[in-house]
């Protein structure tokens, strides 16, 4: 104990007093483009933890998410214009996305541990996993849709009549987002037996 | 460094004996189509190509999404669907149609609700949950497309059935 005291004297000794050989300039500089280094390099990993290739480097996501979204129109449409994972699963927003990565850690634990590391375990876990997300798109009015989907740049005349109706009403008035009626539109939905009531057999 | 350039000539083999080989073998499966189906005699979706041709499908027709309900040729037809149903899940796991159609959930879509045969066994015993033999909705209905007709109609409906044997009565 006495030592680790003494040594964080030490430390502290070292801190507090001023740089002899050092200019002032030399340090304020040379902390600066430190700063920009490590501010960079910290920002340019987490980026790469954003990229498909990190996201289906894992034989979980690659196999079960990832196979499911290829079908649908956010892989696959008309113009080309497709949605990676953390399109919809990352904030865009910088304190947001630290919020949200810190909550990933968790899944680092999942990894270590197999929680899904096969598709029976996948399935058992589909509906809390889909849930949590459903959770979160509901809590942040679906704000990872709209980082895409403008509601003032939405086109009802161009919608079909009954999209067209929820939007202009149910929508627009706050009263749904847009998680509450489009589940399962970039993965398969699980058995959703006391979810939605009358939407599963039983 | 030997080693990569042995294989980059082994690889620029390989191409060149697949190019040559591609070039020839179109050649041996049109020999072959002589043989097959040369002649068919019905024709089908596909048209009369022969069995053994790959043909360039035409572009997909559009599904008609007006949402207006259409009259049923005869009184015991499935209603067709008169909206696109083509991103739906309808499996074990989820039923998509009844997001909408279920006794339960109708008033909230203001969709018409599946009829109560729906709720019912083959012993016509009433459930308290849709029959599962009446789960998988596109068994019955289906959608229709906006295109013509590949082989003309010659349906006649019940109503005008009984109209003509009603005037023959009367002759």
């Amino acid at each position: 104990m006495n030592k680790i005291i003494n040594l964080l004297k030490l430390g502290w000794a070292i801190l507090s007093k001023p740089a002899v050989h050092l200019s002032l300039g030399f340090l304020t500089i040379s902390g600066f483009i430190a700063g920009v280094i490590f501010w960079g390099g910290f920002n340019t990993a987490m980026e790469l933890t954003n990229t498909e290739e990190f996201c289906t480097s894992c034989h979980e996501m690659r196999d079960n998410p990832f196979m499911e979204l290829q079908t649908t129109i956010h892989y696959s449409n008309r113009s080309g214009v497709r949605a990676i994972c953390s399109d919809c699963h990352v904030p865009h927003n910088w304190t947001d996305k630290i919020a949200r990565k810190m909550q990933a850690s968790k899944e680092v634990w999942g990894k270590i541990f197999g929680t899904i590391d096969t598709r029976e375990k996948f399935e058992n876990h589909r509906l809390q996993l889909a849930q949590n997300e459903w959770t979160r798109l509901k809590a942040n009015d679906s704000l990872e849709c709209r980082n895409c989907h403008q509601f003032d740049s939405m086109d009802f005349t161009r919608q079909s009549k009954r999209a067209a109706a929820q939007h202009s009403s149910a929508l627009a008035k706050g009263e749904k987002t847009c998680i509450d009626c489009h589940k399962g539109i970039a993965h398969k939905l699980p058995n959703m037996e006391g979810v939605r009531e009358g939407t599963s057999p039983h | 460094m030997k080693n990569t350039l042995l294989n980059k000539v082994s690889t620029v083999c390989m191409t060149a004996a697949l190019a040559v080989s591609s070039i020839v073998l179109p050649s041996v499966a049109s020999a072959a189509d002589a043989v097959i189906d040369a002649e068919p005699q019905v024709a089908s979706m596909r048209g009369t190509a022969p069995l053994n041709a790959e043909l360039t499908p035409n572009p997909m027709e559009k599904v008609e999404n007006n949402d207006l309900k259409r009259q049923r040729d005869y009184p015991q037809q499935p209603p067709t669907i008169p909206h696109d149903i083509s991103k739906y899940q309808l499996d074990k796991n989820f039923n998509k149609c009844m997001d909408c159609h279920s006794r339960k959930l109708a008033d909230e879509a203001q969709a018409p609700a599946v009829s109560v045969t729906h709720y019912m066994n083959r012993d016509g015993e009433f459930l308290g949950e849709m029959s599962p033999r009446r789960y998988f909705c596109t068994q019955c209905h289906v959608h229709q497309l906006e295109s013509k007709p590949m082989v003309e109609n010659e349906f006649v409906d019940v109503d005008e059935l009984i109209k003509q044997s009603n005037q023959r009565a009367k002759k």
